[in-house]
């Protein structure tokens, strides 16, 4: 044995380790595979070692073979083994090679969870570190799931290397779990405002990825990024926050307004370059959103564009890309400002570096106008020629088609030129883009009616030329020209000069080299062409000729071996065999055979069949026969037959023609061409059609041939056009002043004849050299509009889009492990399961653990099945509601509120907003987020209804938004709510009690309500709800904490009532808050009248000094009662009773923190028992927490924790028990006359029912 | 958030790798050679931005690289990154290598890839920036090291002289020593 180790130790010495590893490899450049493959070979042998050291050098030369590309995946069990070493050294390995080649199918991985939650307990920091750096590298789905809770933990670790670290790791457990973004929220963002600078920025860091994806779930945390923006010092955090900003203005202009004047500030005063990069980029992001309505941010965007110049203008390559790129957002909405600037933007297209070229030339396509794109264009084909990469030129190539084909070729203004420019770049060597430019071609000649003529004489030419665009190997992806050339040409041959020609150069024998699908196309216009010819003339000699050649070249195109060319050439084959026997017998047929061509293909929407409208009934997914087996469609791929053609290039069957040859046909064709007085001529019959403005009557088109001999023959020159266009320009002005000193004449009677300065010409004055129309795409009728086309299914950002400012449902925490779960409620009369306990005892029983686990998945599933149940139903009800119906919710209960007869309608409009607020103020239990929903929703003090009010004809706006908002929510909201009718507009108001764990049963839960009779005469009865409104709390503990009450007053009798005054007499303890300047008996007027029937709800303030006994304060209402004859003063008394529960708050507690504030000692114990409760626990629980605003924190079975906190801050901590028909309550209280009286309201609670 | 980290050097050859989305290895090699491609045909006075890298994502990425001496220092980032900001963290990297290994020279890297993940991992995690001050970086990488010192290191003191031994007569020895020329310079740029 002993002989053994010491084997082990020399073998050891002679180990490589990675150093000789790399110079090994280094040693043999030859046979590097070799040497490596005997190198795995030996860590194979180490690996089987038990000596963790020698294993660890192992995998640390294994994550150097990776780093070279060889899989080093069969290692992996290896590597958790060295990953599990209790030695830093070794662990920092394994988790560094897990680190480079885990990934989620790695099936060990589930291996490591218990390894890893030990690191991430351990007391080394830097054991923790590595396996958080490590984690957050292979975090799966499972792992995110088990070990939430634990990072979740060590966001508030004492050290901030640590926090830091688990504050990032959050982000990737976020996306793989996305459940645990709730639970996690609150914690994250309290670390935005930790301490420590680089805990800060992590959870800026983590925000900000978070919210890019979703921002508008982060609205609310504006404020507090603006706090932090001004008071950072931090460039890091300062540009995360600035681009988060980006971000969210799009959502909310008014941010973009607060933003403006910090960020100018910041531009002015930092030298850092990124920051002031960052700062205008936000700025113009801004400035894009408030481009509507905001017309005096001039200045900004002066600034803006003026900073970017300087970037644009600096020495720095990196700055110029920068500047580029940000000009080009401006130029979305503000154009005119960087138009200005075209020099210098046409100056970088010309810089040696490529990046920058690419980005100036996306500027120039905001900046074209109909006036300077021939000369843009012009520029740019310069460009083209001179261009050396193919990227880049093919760059260009799409560069030139999308700006002349933007907004419907918005800015071509002769379609003539835009066909030659097309013709040029089919001259293009090897671009890929042929396929572009032959969509571009048939588009245009299929919209625009009036370019036909030409398009077709242009395409005869390329036709004719097919060879040049063909004959070199390099040009391959240019062919797909020929396809468009061949279609255009078939398709309207009526405007061929010389179909006969074109017929030919169809049908020769190379076009069988061409790939399949333009072969089938040449075919099929073939026959078009025949057509025409046959029409033109029956009988003469060149439809004789023309069918000779048919008969003639056809056979060659049927022994095809492309499917759909021999197909239709043979069809076609045999109709004109047919064709020429009917002649024969002397049958007119040239109409007949016209015929088959006949009709107008209209052009047809990319997304059109998209949008054709389901009819209703038809389910396209369900089966029309029996579904096939499974290894039946295996093989039963469809094939993409009318896949869009991706060339499929077929071998060229023979070799290419010679150069000699080539030289000698193109002298031949040229002569031929120059002698042919119809060569490319338009007919000038056509030429009328199109040309209508004056001085293009003679365009020389033949004339560009010959004097541009080098180029394609017989292909006119675009710039030729440029010229033109610039003549009749001109000529246009021309004329028009004359006219207008014409029209001055004859007004002036040829007066003083004033010098007329027209100045430079506006976009308006350039008249299109052809009325063209451009027949617009074909829709299907009643399409849907909808612009969600493009997003991403499989974006994991999706499952990120969580509502967060909701409260925390008890079935969202983190999964604990079991045992843990147990501790919490630790308690020698605990009635938990025995099974547990024992689990708890002895981690090692892992069997009945993961039944356990099962369990609580099953539990999960189930209770999410049913809440979505719920949501259905509840939305159902939404809109009931909403709709103005009054049957009554069925949660509605019976006795506590009646509701109101259909409303007159000025008191409806009143009542909306006061109710729509109150709907949202209660909708959201956690005050701070309430608060920091601002701007949104303004704080709820009666001041505001009351003003609301007054100018509630111009809140009408905003009120009808919030309603949207509040729709929202609720629709998003899954939990469930109680419905009531509030007021008469029909608009509900939601009550939120935090009762979601009921959900898991199935029982549905009695109504509950929190409402309480108040007082009630003959006239009118008052409601009061439990005050569980608080504003702000921190800000209040100083000065005594707000509670708000709302009072709902219902008028029960047939008259009017009005000038409502509510009055309550001032205790010590406790005030009424009246408005600023009134005395401190005033009475408050109600800010609303009451029709007959109808009840509405008014909030008021209270400010309290001690919090820890109930109160009771007395008070009047004075009201006047308005009869059509008469009118009455009435008084009604009423009692207003503050219980102690009202000064708590629901709010959220976690187990772990729960536990430490038992543990803390610092609050005093107190007990209750409460006899003959026969109603489910969780019924129990639901009412604890709605009536007395808890919160579960933990719950087991029979037995569970709760957490509640005053507004002044005091801790109230509750467990549950039930047995039989005992519950036990035991609370801790860090106030011992608080906890008394809130367990007192309990038992009466308990005793009521 | 940062999609990957690449370190090679004027031929190309990988000297450090870390993806924080998985590829799988061939891909990654495809990946260094796309990158590599695109990054060596480019003047050292031109911008040190790209875009374009079909492999490794769509149009939402960029390539931010630095070239020093011999290395090319690659990071390709999203949109969520801010351009001058990344250009600043390979200067922080790369200054945090010298301070670490005194000097650094291609053959540090070469030989301790493993630290320089170590120290790779200090700067960013996850994707994520973790810490750009290089002062901190330093310290916490001095920490673990000194902690792997206390514990006796990977290969302890026998083998190491085993290894000294073992190297004693190498043929490239001489080779090894005669790199003075590829220490990589660090310019001192213009502060963040």
């Amino acid at each position: 044995m002993a002989l053994k180790i010491v084997k082990g130790s020399i073998d050891r010495m002679f180990d490589k380790n990675l150093q000789d590893l790399v110079r090994g490899i280094r040693n043999h450049k030859e046979e590097e595979a070799k040497y490596i493959s005997t190198c795995i070979d030996e860590i194979k042998q180490e690996l089987k070692q038990d000596n963790i050291a020698v294993k660890a050098n192992a995998v640390c030369k294994l994550t150097y073979l990776q780093m070279l590309g060889y899989d080093v995946s069969w290692a992996a069990f290896n590597i958790v083994e060295v990953m599990s070493s209790s030695k830093f050294t070794y662990k920092r390995i394994g988790y560094l090679a897990a680190s480079q080649c885990f990934h989620e199918s790695t099936d060990v991985i589930m291996l490591t969870t218990n390894q890893i939650r030990k690191d991430l307990s351990s007391p080394n920091q830097y054991d923790t570190g590595v396996a958080l750096t490590g984690l957050s590298c292979f975090v799966t789905p499972d792992l995110a799931r088990d070990l939430a809770n634990d990072i979740m933990t060590l966001m508030s670790h004492t050290k901030p290397y640590i926090r830091k670290k688990a504050v990032l790791i959050m982000y990737k457990v976020f996306l793989k779990y996305p459940e645990s973004l709730r639970p996690a929220f609150p914690r994250l963002k309290e670390k935005l405002e930790d301490p420590d600078p680089g805990v800060q920025s992590a959870a800026v860091n983590v925000i900000c990825e978070l919210a890019r994806r979703n921002p508008k779930n982060y609205l609310s945390l504006a404020p507090l990024f603006f706090k932090l923006m001004t008071s950072s010092t931090n460039n890091w955090v300062l540009i995360k926050i600035i681009k988060l900003f980006g971000a969210l203005t799009p959502l909310e202009p008014r941010l973009g307004k607060k933003l403006i004047e910090p960020l100018t500030n910041l531009i002015h005063s930092t030298s850092a370059m990124s920051l002031l990069y960052e700062c205008v980029n936000t700025v113009i992001a801004v400035l894009i959103s408030l481009s509507s309505g905001m017309p005096n941010h001039s200045a900004s965007i002066q600034l803006c564009v003026q900073k970017l110049r300087i970037l644009i203008e600096d020495s720095d390559q990196n700055l110029k890309y920068l500047g580029l790129l940000a000009m080009s957002k401006i130029l979305k909405t503000h154009p005119k400002s960087v138009q200005s600037h075209k020099d210098l933007i046409l100056q970088c297209l010309d810089d040696k570096d490529e990046s920058i070229r690419l980005r100036a030339l996306d500027l120039l396509y905001g900046m074209v106008s109909k006036k300077n794109l021939m000369e843009i264009v012009k520029k740019l084909m310069l460009h083209v020629d001179k261009a050396e990469g193919t990227t880049y030129r093919d760059e260009l190539l799409t560069k030139i088609i999308d700006i002349c084909s933007q907004s419907n070729y918005q800015y071509i203004t002769n379609f003539e030129w835009y066909i030659s420019i097309l013709v040029e770049l089919t001259r293009l060597e090897g671009t890929r883009h042929g396929h572009l430019i032959a969509s571009q071609m048939l588009d245009v000649a299929i919209r625009v009616k009036a370019i036909r003529g030409f398009a077709v004489a242009q395409m005869a030419t390329l036709l004719d030329n097919a060879h040049l665009l063909t004959g070199n190997v390099q040009r391959k992806g240019i062919c797909e020209v020929l396809y468009a050339a061949a279609w255009i040409c078939g398709e309207f041959s009526e405007h061929l000069e010389n179909p006969m020609q074109t017929l030919e150069a169809m049908l020769r024998p190379k076009v069988a080299t061409l790939p399949g699908h333009i072969q089938a196309v040449y075919v099929q216009n073939a026959a078009k062409l025949f057509a025409t010819v046959l029409k033109s003339g029956e009988g003469s000699a060149d439809s004789k000729a023309a069918q000779e050649m048919m008969i003639e070249r056809l056979p060659l195109f049927v022994q095809s071996a492309n499917l759909e060319v021999q197909e239709r050439a043979s069809c076609i084959l045999q109709l004109v065999k047919y064709i020429q026997k009917l002649q024969q017998k002397d049958v007119e047929i040239a109409e007949e055979v016209i015929a088959l061509f006949a009709g107008e293909l209209n052009p047809v929407a990319p997304k059109a069949q998209k949008k054709v409208p389901v009819p209703e009934g038809l389910d396209l997914d369900a089966w029309i026969n029996e579904p096939p087996s499974e290894s039946e469609s295996e093989d039963e791929q469809p094939r993409a037959i009318f896949s869009k053609e991706e060339p499929k290039y077929s071998r060229p069957r023979h070799t290419e023609v010679d150069e000699k040859e080539l030289a000698k046909r193109r002298e031949v064709r040229k002569q031929e061409q120059a002698s042919n007085p119809f060569y490319i001529k338009s007919s000038p019959s056509s030429q009328k059609v199109y040309q209508e403005g004056p001085g293009v009557e003679h365009i020389p088109v033949v004339q560009i041939d010959l004097t541009v001999p080098l180029k394609v023959p017989g292909l006119p020159m675009s710039d030729q056009y440029v010229k033109l266009e610039e003549e009749r320009r001109q000529k246009d002005r021309a004329d028009k002043k004359k006219k207008e000193k014409k029209k001055r004449k004859e007004k002036r009677g040829g007066g003083r004849g004033k010098k007329h300065d027209s100045g430079p010409e506006s976009e308006e004055d350039i008249t299109p050299a052809h009325m063209v129309d451009i027949v617009t795409e074909e829709m299907p009728e009643n399409a849907l509009p909808s612009d969600d086309d493009d997003k991403d299914p499989n974006d994991p950002h999706k499952a990120l889009d969580i509502d967060l400012d909701k409260p925390l449902a008890d079935s969202e925490k983190l999964p604990v492990r079991s045992h843990r779960a147990a501790e919490v409620l630790k308690s020698p009369t605990e009635d938990v399961d025995a099974e547990r306990t024992v689990v708890s005892q002895e981690p090692k029983k892992k069997s009945s653990k993961e039944k356990k686990e099962k369990k609580k998945d099953k539990d999960r599933k189930k209770s999410k099945e049913e809440k979505k149940k719920k949501k259905h139903k509840h939305e159902d009800k939404g809109e009931d509601l909403l709709g103005g119906q009054e049957d009554e919710p069925v949660v509605q209960s019976e006795e506590t509120i009646e509701v109101a007869a259909p409303p007159t309608s000025t008191t409806a409009e009143e009542a909306a907003p006061v109710a729509a607020a109150a709907a949202a103020a209660e909708a959201d239990p956690v005050p701070e987020a309430a608060s920091g929903a601002a701007p949104d929703s303004e704080p709820e003090e009666p001041k505001d209804t009351e003003a609301e009010e007054t100018k509630s004809s111009k809140h009408k706006k905003k009120k009808q938004k919030k309603e949207k908002e509040e729709k929202e929510k609720k629709k998003k909201k899954k939990h469930h709510h109680h419905h009531r009718h509030s007021d008469a507009g029909g608009e509900e108001s939601v009550q939120n009690g935090t009762v979601e764990e009921e959900e898991e049963e199935e029982e549905p839960l009695p109504p509950m309500s929190n409402y309480c009779l108040l007082a009630e005469n003959s006239y009118i009865k008052m409601m009061l709800e439990d005050a569980d409104q608080v504003n702000d709390i921190q800000g209040n503990l100083q000065d005594g904490s707000q509670v708000v009450v709302s009072v709902i007053f219902e008028n029960k009798c047939e008259s009017f009532l009005k000038s409502m005054e509510f009055n309550v007499l001032d205790s010590l303890n406790s005030k009424l808050q009246r408005p600023e300047g009134s005395g401190a008996h005033d009475a408050l007027s109600v800010p609303f009248q009451l029709p007959p029937g109808v009840s509405n709800e008014a909030r008021f303030v209270f400010t309290m000094q001690s919090i820890v006994m109930p109160q009771k304060l007395k008070g009047t209402l004075t009201f006047i009662v308005k009869n059509e004859d008469s009118s009455t003063h009435e008084k009604l008394e009423f009692k207003l009773h503050f219980t102690c529960t009202s000064y708590l708050i629901t709010t959220p507690c976690y187990s772990d923190a729960f536990a430490k504030l038992l543990e803390s000692g610092d609050l005093k114990c107190s007990s209750v028992k409460l006899e003959g409760i026969s109603m489910p626990f969780h019924h129990l629980l639901a009412r604890i927490c709605f009536h007395h605003h808890f919160s579960v924190v933990e719950r087991i079975d029979s037995c569970a924790s709760m957490y509640s906190r005053s507004i002044q801050g005091h801790h109230v901590c509750l467990l549950v028990k039930t047995s039989e028909q005992t519950v036990s309550i035991d609370a801790k209280c860090d106030e011992p006359t608080l906890l008394g009286n809130v367990l007192d309201e309990i038992k009466q609670t308990f005793s009521q029912c | 958030m940062i999609k990957s980290i690449l370190i090679f050097n004027n031929h190309g050859k990988p000297r450090l790798i870390r993806f924080y989305q998985y590829f799988a290895e061939d891909m990654q090699q495809q990946i260094i050679r796309e990158t590599f491609h695109l990054v060596s045909k480019r003047d050292d006075n031109v911008c040190n931005f790209l875009e374009g890298g079909s492999l490794i994502g769509g149009s939402d990425y960029k390539l931010i690289y630095r070239h020093y001496a011999t290395l090319y220092f690659v990071f390709c980032v999203d949109s969520s990154e801010s351009e001058l900001g990344i250009l600043d963290l390979i200067q922080v990297f790369v200054e945090t290598l010298d301070k670490c290994f005194e000097n650094v020279c291609e053959l540090d890297l070469i030989f301790h890839m493993d630290k320089v993940h170590y120290i790779l991992q200090e700067v960013v995690m996850g994707g994520m920036v973790l810490e750009t001050n290089m002062n901190d970086i330093v310290a916490q990488v001095e920490l673990q090291n000194r902690m792997e010192k206390s514990e006796g290191g990977l290969s302890a003191a026998p083998a190491r002289a085993v290894s000294a031994v073992k190297n004693m007569n190498l043929p490239e020895m001489p080779r090894n020593i005669n790199i003075g020329d590829i220490n990589i310079k660090v310019p001192s740029l213009s502060p963040f």
